[in-house]
């Protein structure tokens, strides 16, 4: 009983000697291909990559990722496994804050996604990324309103409407001080029938048709599928979300998270990212 | 009239305990799970006061925010007390004193707001009292009133959350006390409405102190519901829970000076209440 456990490390470390050479070797073909700069060269390494790595990957690669990534990285996570047989993919979702303050505290997770650069600060000041974060999604803001848009809303600025119930995020979490940013750049004053806790808060109030209109992520509304109907304004671009990807420390399957975040930002990656309603880099 | 002397008045029982009196000591077994539980309640809130941020507690508590959040926490939950009392009496009573089919399943119906989840429980009364709810809307359509984003919409809110505590509560007074002085007013001429209001009210009026108390004390901590229902709009609908729930994003210090406030103001009150029915008794 208390050997099999230490026999099986031993083993991980025998395996891990070629692999972290062969993970050094493709992190060079990855830089390479990232200060290449186009897209088809970092898919083109991706898809060579494919047949030669599953040798080196196996076991679980644990993502812990912003709760807006749920639709993409759980597509993700499946082709990874697929492209990898023998790998398993351990998705964790929450609120950027939480999962920041989970890291730093120890949980053993591979990979970091957030939903802010200011987040990813949380961890790569504490020293647990392993390397610098990179932006691999744009998220910005978006007008839902009532399917249909019955009340024929076009801009930022026809939300302040008299009789319009609007509402907003609370300037203390990050949909609310986008918003904040975003009616400032158009010089947009709007009183809100209230600030909500959080974006899927804010969401829910038009879903459920109590509100007219919320200010909330693109790829809400995309999620929110025929619920809601988008439209976009000019201004959002004023306040956009970077959301950067790190590989962590704390984590014991350094290839196969490089791996998955080589798949995030392969044009594969970028397909399904999009897709949910991001914007890439 | 005398009431019929209850049994059991311990001290004077034949074949009690051998010695002439009893002992006064606490017996072991119950002592220490008493103070278990005792520190079990009393430690997370000394850790509150531990942590407080005492020097900028003054300047936390001279803004005016904090005082509006105060003052509508205490008027929503003293209103959602009140409609408690007009409505959940009379169905406590109805519940302990008469015999209809599907009692059982109504009791357990009163019961639900309990099990459910707040923010489950805001979403079910945005469902039925929502602008586009299936009562709502004929609120909206024949009077012009809507309740979601408004004050009554909190107190609605607090009451659905907090009226089962005083029904359960006023419910098992009812079911101890005595039926027999009930029955006497009665054969002596009472209205079964008169033998309620002159007898039946006054001798359970502990009970309904004690229900009214957990009830007020419930609605003034309810963030889920409330949230859900009423939004989130400083002045309006932002209760002390949620002021405090904002502040916790950004502000750890903040939301901390903003518990303590609640919790000073509700043990002042409820402590007080507390003397002043033991006076009166």
């Amino acid at each position: 009983m208390t050997t099999r456990p230490a026999r099986r490390t031993d083993r991980r470390r025998r395996l891990t000697g070629p692999t972290a050479v062969s993970a050094a070797a493709l992190l060079a073909l990855s830089a390479c291909s990232a200060s290449s700069g186009t897209s088809g060269t970092d898919g083109a390494a991706a898809g060579s990559r494919s047949p030669s790595a599953p040798a080196g990957l196996s076991g679980t690669v644990t993502v812990f990722a912003a709760a807006s990534l749920k639709e993409s990285f759980t597509e993700l996570g499946t082709r990874f496994e697929k492209a990898h047989p023998g790998t398993h993919v351990s998705l964790n979702f929450g609120g950027s804050d939480t999962l920041a303050a989970g890291i730093t505290g120890g949980a053993p997770a591979d990979v970091f996604a957030a939903a802010s650069t200011r987040t990813m600060s949380v961890v790569t000041d504490q020293g647990d990324a392993d390397g610098a974060p990179v932006t691999f999604a744009r998220n910005q803001l978006e007008i839902a309103t009532l399917p249909g848009n019955p009340d024929r809303i076009t801009s930022l600025a026809d939300l302040t409407r008299p009789g319009l119930k609007v509402v907003l995020c609370d300037a203390s979490v990050p949909c609310g001080a986008a918003a904040r940013k975003a009616l400032d750049a158009g010089g947009v004053s709007l009183t809100p029938v209230s600030y909500e806790e959080d974006v899927k808060g804010a969401l829910n109030k038009v879903v459920l048709k109590e509100a007219d209109a919320a200010l909330v992520y693109r790829t809400d509304v995309k999620a929110a599928g025929d619920k809601v109907a988008g439209v976009d304004f000019p201004e959002a671009a004023r306040a956009v979300n970077d959301y950067p990807i790190v590989a962590l420390k704390n984590g014991d399957n350094a290839a196969a998270a490089r791996a998955f975040i080589d798949l995030v930002r392969s044009a594969d990656g970028r397909k399904v990212l999009t897709d949910t309603g991001f914007r890439t880099p | 009239m005398t009431p019929p002397r209850p049994t059991g008045t311990a001290t004077v029982l034949p074949g009690g305990p051998r010695r002439g009196r009893p002992r006064t000591g606490v017996p072991l077994p119950l002592l220490l799970p008493a103070l278990a539980g005792l520190a079990f309640l009393v430690l997370p809130l000394a850790a509150l006061l531990v942590r407080a941020p005492w020097s900028s507690l003054p300047e936390q508590l001279t803004s005016p925010e904090v005082w509006q959040a105060l003052r509508l926490s205490l008027v929503c939950a003293t209103s959602a007390t009140a409609l408690s009392l007009v409505v959940g009496v009379p169905l406590a009573w109805l519940l302990a004193r008469t015999d209809f089919p599907g009692r059982g399943l109504v009791r357990a119906l009163v019961t639900l707001p309990l099990v459910l989840p707040p923010v489950v429980g805001g979403v079910a009364l945005l469902l039925a009292l929502g602008r586009n709810g299936i009562v709502g809307r004929w609120l909206d359509a024949w009077f012009g009133v809507t309740l979601p984003f408004t004050t009554a919409g909190v107190i609605l809110a607090e009451t659905f959350v907090a009226m089962p505590f005083l029904v359960i509560t006023v419910e098992g007074t009812l079911r101890a006390a005595d039926r027999r002085y009930e029955e006497a007013a009665q054969t002596l001429g009472a209205s079964r409405f008169t033998a309620f209001r002159r007898v039946t009210l006054p001798l359970i009026a502990p009970g309904v102190a004690a229900g009214a108390v957990l009830a007020w004390a419930r609605a003034l901590g309810e963030f889920g519901a409330t949230i859900t229902f009423a939004g989130n709009f400083p002045g309006r609908t932002q209760t002390m829970p949620l002021a405090v729930y904002l502040a916790l994003q950004n502000d750890p210090a903040a939301a901390i000076a903003l518990s303590l406030v609640l919790l000073a103001v509700s043990v002042a009150v409820l402590a007080g209440l507390r003397d002043r029915w033991t006076n009166a008794s």
